[in-house]
């Protein structure tokens, strides 16, 4: 079922050519539409709506059902309107007895195999076969209902969160097609032919054993209510629809959610129902399409184990009290007072959060640098992005990806880094995977895969890397270097462009840098585990094959030389000429849904919004003045260095908004022993989670449907997150930070987020044009958005660089300090699965757990057979900072020497083994590469069993 | 703070900068990064390890430790610069 609102085009909108504009007429009225259009689509322009049951406006026109036909002047027979392209002069019939008289004897024919119960439909009133047969006038079938029929055709109700009743199912082939050109998966099928015609997941397989991914386009896609959502089933039809931002990853989806009921029900938000969330055809990042868990698992925000209420204590042994927002806030302000009386105003600070909107994210360092009077604010993309900022910013000029995600659609050539885009960017994957599907043989766009892991794009259906560098962990730079290196001496550096953008004694120094034998491919070789000869191909075709884009994410940035990487990646680009155009550029897949949005806000300690140097007196001057109050020169402590600053009694106080540092930062221990030594840790959150345990005051959080605000996602796009019911607390996030400050004693004066958002552009010269109003008439807006581009920027470094002219850095590979041991022999490496999130608060609490109910350690069967573990064996996992045990899946996904887990559920404690090696410019944890050791054992370590009791009953620690 | 935890962090910003052959621009490489990302009671500690004698310290670090400025106790303890800018 569509979203409640969309009005369907019927086929796909003409791709943009240079032929003239074509003018015909149908039934009568005159219409000019671009060259390629369908004649259904010129007829739905005019709001003539054709009848059609196969045809869709995101799927290609297919022409089986046989309703569209129309009549065309000089054409024998009747065409079917979606195949039919227009012709200028063509003069078509939409409408006339003779047609719709064909239409009645084809709809009798559907009819005659589905049941009638309309009243009792899920999709009753928005079902389109409903819609089509009350347009003809069909209500009954000739042939009656009793020959031979599907009626009793079982229902597949493995997947959690649809159905699939093939009884209701009219083999429009719309569902199988949305799983091959929308998402790219290929699950479906027709099997069969004739009456036998049926869908089928895989071989015949239920939806939940197939290869299905549940991202729900074929659900979205069914003309019937043969394919529905659960919550449709249960809820009934929604009412109304609210378009929105996903608060998941950082492609930032938007969505229409579609809800019953009002907020006003009962004053607290308990009137209002989410049925469904339809992704937004409008969105510009994900174009109508969505992944299992923007589209279905938001079931976290109505999850029993939210804290609806204030709560405080004395002590972190102590049970919680539940207080009223006034005490809670009182507490925690004056605690903060008297840690800064005692032991000075550096002694507390704050963290933003990746999952919390721009303007809260923006009041939380506010109020770090004018309440507290200090710059101790950090972000947890300290821990994932840090690196893209500053690799970026010294570079080219701006800490940030230089393209849309459309952009995409015209490269040639696509280098994907220490990146799983299919598992982790699921959106943008499905559009990478539509650019790289396009085309034929010699002339398709190619695809160089950079990964210690055979991940899901290397091989899957009808896509191949063309180059797969296999590199071991840790030796990112090395590679990069080794292509650059092929670049330089073999004469592929775009001269040109080099001459007339870049720094040319910067440059210089760094090809006399990169020629030097010690950083070719075959010099590399040894370290990096990928052959000279694939290292050579990669090189030339990056350089050479046309438009060439990077992605690249956490598998680039969290390495202890994930700077020199960022700034290796964009050496490599300004080299080859590929930045400033559609088509190219240097673009990192962010890992939640606001890092991006997060950094812009000035969230980092050293600098303000818009990346400007807090020493900067200039700038400073201008939050002084806005603000009212002098400001600290000085950087502050990043995330880390509050760490240790606590363990050496400096640093006493710390506000958490939305994120879990004692769950996703490395080295546990080491962090636990950092919390436990805190006087007042405050945590605002939606549920208790790990870093709660270390608290004295919980400010209970409000999810996304729950507030207003926006989410920058990774093409800088700011979209807007709207209210859709009350926050069981009272308290959206960032007027709970207004509520602080004020009890701090500096008071904040904001009636909506529109009016943050209002300061944030006075004060930030590359928001300076954002506004609310904007963003609602536009759908979204890139920054920079300003005078000099109003409407935003869709591409960076169009004609010049940010920073002037492009700067190449010298990019030493320099070996991480974690190395494999006799002790140690096996690298360690991290990452992400499809169906869960970040440390998995949110998933972890829907049904997303049907795919993935534990984290997993991969291993090769090489070191699987000399270890004597089988698949399902309970191993331990030890470095030398920790110990943990899961469970083991042997597997030639990975290399031999190389293991990997994701870090989605916390009794798998991925941090109890990550060390404290991180970034040398940022401190960004080195997550991708610890020395490791496993061995076979017969159960979890006793904290584990614990922490997955206190899951089990819901006790908090 | 752990003095031996930011004498590695130092010495992984010296790596970076070491690669640049001319040695002085090296040292002020590092003197500039830690002096715009380091909190000053992080100065503090790793200058007086220089001064100290610098163990465990890779040498271009140390060249660029003894460029930065003595950081004033006013900036450790957070009081707020006089008239704000």
């Amino acid at each position: 079922m569509f979203s409640i609102d969309h009005r369907d085009q019927g086929t796909p909108a003409a791709a943009a050519s240079d032929e003239a504009p074509v003018t015909l007429q149908i039934d009568g009225v005159s219409v000019t539409v671009p060259a390629g259009t369908s004649v259904m689509r010129a007829a739905a322009g005019l709001g003539n709506a054709i009848p059609k049951l196969c045809a869709t406006d995101t799927l290609d026109a297919f022409g089986s059902c046989r309703l569209c036909l129309v009549e065309i002047e000089g054409r024998r027979g009747l065409p079917a309107s979606c195949t039919t392209p227009v012709v200028e002069g063509m003069k078509v019939t939409t409408r006339n007895d003779r047609l719709q008289q064909v239409r009645r004897n084809v709809m009798e024919l559907y009819v005659f195999d589905h049941p009638l119960d309309c009243d009792t439909c899920p999709a009753d009133g928005h079902c389109e076969m409903q819609n089509v047969a009350a347009d003809l006038g069909v209500t009954a079938s000739r042939y009656g209902q009793d020959g031979c029929n599907h009626h009793q055709a079982p229902v597949d109700d493995s997947n959690p969160y649809f159905n699939f009743d093939p009884s209701l199912c009219i083999v429009c082939s719309r569902c199988v097609r949305a799983c091959d050109e929308v998402q790219g998966t290929l699950a479906l099928t027709i099997q069969g032919r004739g009456f036998d015609s049926k869908v089928a997941a895989s071989q015949d397989d239920a939806f939940m054993d197939s290869e299905c991914v549940s991202c729900g386009a074929c659900v979205e896609a069914c003309p019937t209510a043969a394919l529905s959502e659960k919550s449709l089933l249960a809820l009934g039809q929604p009412q109304r629809a609210v378009a929105t931002t996903c608060a998941y990853c950082g492609v930032g989806c938007t969505f229409k959610a579609e809800v019953k009921g009002r907020d006003e029900a009962d004053g607290n938000g308990n009137g209002v129902e989410v049925v469904r969330m339809a992704p937004n055809r409008d969105g510009k990042a994900n174009h109508g399409h969505a992944c299992v868990k923007g589209r279905f698992a938001y079931g976290y925000s109505t999850h029993q184990d939210r804290i609806t209420r204030p709560m405080l204590r004395e002590h972190i042994n102590q049970p919680w009290r539940e207080v009223s927002w006034g005490e809670a806030i009182a507490h925690a302000a004056s605690e903060f007072k008297r840690i800064q009386s005692r032991h000075g105003r550096n002694a507390i600070g704050g963290i933003t959060s990746s999952r919390c909107t721009n303007e809260e994210t923006f009041l939380v360092q506010k109020l770090v640098r004018a309440a507290f009077g200090n710059n101790n604010v950090d972000t947890c993309a300290r821990v994932c992005h840090s690196p893209t900022g500053y690799g970026l910013k010294h570079t080219l000029g701006e800490s940030a990806g230089t393209q849309a995600f459309d952009s995409v659609m015209r490269a040639d050539v696509v280098m994907v880094i220490g990146a799983n885009p299919t598992d982790a960017h699921p959106v943008f994957a499905s559009q990478l995977k539509r650019r790289l599907r396009q085309g034929d043989g010699r002339h398709r766009p190619r695809l160089i895969v950079v990964d210690p892991r055979a991940v899901g794009l290397v091989r899957s259906p009808h896509i191949a890397a063309d180059c797969h560098l296999q590199l071991r962990p840790g030796t990112n730079v090395a590679v990069v270097n080794a292509m650059a290196h092929v670049v330089v001496t073999e004469d592929l550096v775009d001269q040109d462009y080099v001459a007339a953008r870049c720094e040319p004694e910067a440059f210089e120094k760094w090809k006399r840098f990169i020629s030097e034998a010690r950083n070719s491919p075959e010099a590399t070789e040894e370290v990096t585990g990928v052959p000279a000869q694939v290292v050579r191909e990669a090189a030339r075709l990056y350089a050479t094959g046309g438009n060439a884009a990077i992605y690249y994410g956490l598998g680039v940035t969290e390495h202890s030389q994930g700077t020199t990487m960022v700034m290796g990646i964009a050496n490599l680009a300004m080299a080859t000429g590929n930045l400033g155009r559609e088509g190219v550029g240097v673009n990192p897949l962010r890992g939640q849904n606001n890092v991006q949005g997060a950094c812009d806000m000035g969230s980092f300690p050293h600098e303000f919004s818009g990346y400007r140097h807090v020493s900067d007196t200039a700038v400073r001057g201008l939050f002084e003045s806005a603000w009212g109050v002098p400001l600290d020169s000085e950087p502050g402590l990043r995330i880390p260095n509050m760490f240790e600053a606590a363990l050496d009694g400096s640093f006493r106080g710390l506000y958490v908004q939305g994120e879990d540092i004692a769950q996703s930062d490395p080295n546990t221990h080491h962090v636990v022993a950092a919390l436990e030594s805190m006087e007042c840790m405050v945590v605002q959150d939606l549920f208790l989670n790990e870093t709660a345990r270390f608290a004295h005051v919980f400010l209970p959080g409000s999810s996304f449907l729950e507030k207003d605000g926006t989410f920058t996602n990774a093409e800088r796009r700011i979209s807007r997150v709207r209210k859709i019911m009350s926050p069981p607390a009272g308290l959206q996030d960032w007027e709970v930070t207004v509520r602080l400050s004020e009890a701090l004693g500096y008071p904040m004066h904001y009636d909506h987020p529109s009016q943050i958002m209002e300061e944030i552009a006075r004060l930030t010269p590359t928001f300076a044009g954002v506004t609310y109003e904007k963003i609602d008439r536009l759908g979204s807006l890139q920054w920079p958005c300003n005078e000099a581009a109003p409407d935003g920027t869709p591409t960076m470094h169009i004609g010049q660089f940010v920073r002037g002219k492009g700067k190449f850095y010298l990019t030493e590979y320099v070996p991480t300090h974690e190395r494999s041991t006799r002790r140690f022999p096996l690298i360690l490496t991290t990452g992400r699965i499809l169906t869960q999130y970040n440390v998995g608060a949110q998933t972890r609490r829907t049904a997303n757990v049907a795919w993935h109910e534990q984290d997993l350690l991969e291993i090769h069967p090489h070191d699987a057979d000399v270890r004597g573990i089988a698949d399902g064996d309970w191993v331990g996992l030890t470095s030398r900072v920790g110990e943990t045990v899961l469970r083991a899946v042997v597997t030639e996904k990975i290399q031999p020497g190389v293991v990997y887990t994701t870090f989605h559920f916390p009794e798998t404690g991925a941090n109890v083994v990550t060390t404290e090696n991180s970034d040398w410019a940022t401190n960004c944890p080195e997550y991708k590469v610890t020395a490791v050791q496993v061995v076979k054992v017969n159960q979890p370590q006793d904290w584990q069993r614990r922490v997955r009791e206190q899951a089990r009953t819901g006790a908090d620690a | 703070m752990n003095i031996d935890r930011l004498v590695t962090m130092a010495n992984d910003i010296g790596a970076f900068f070491d690669s640049e052959p001319d040695k002085a621009e090296a040292a002020r490489g590092v003197a500039g990064h830690i002096q715009r990302f380091w909190a000053p009671a992080m100065r503090v500690q790793i200058i007086a390890h220089e001064q100290a004698g610098g163990a465990g310290m890779l040498e271009v670090v140390r060249a660029g430790i003894r460029l930065l400025p003595a950081v004033p106790d006013a900036a450790v303890r957070g009081d707020r610069p006089a008239g704000g800018a």
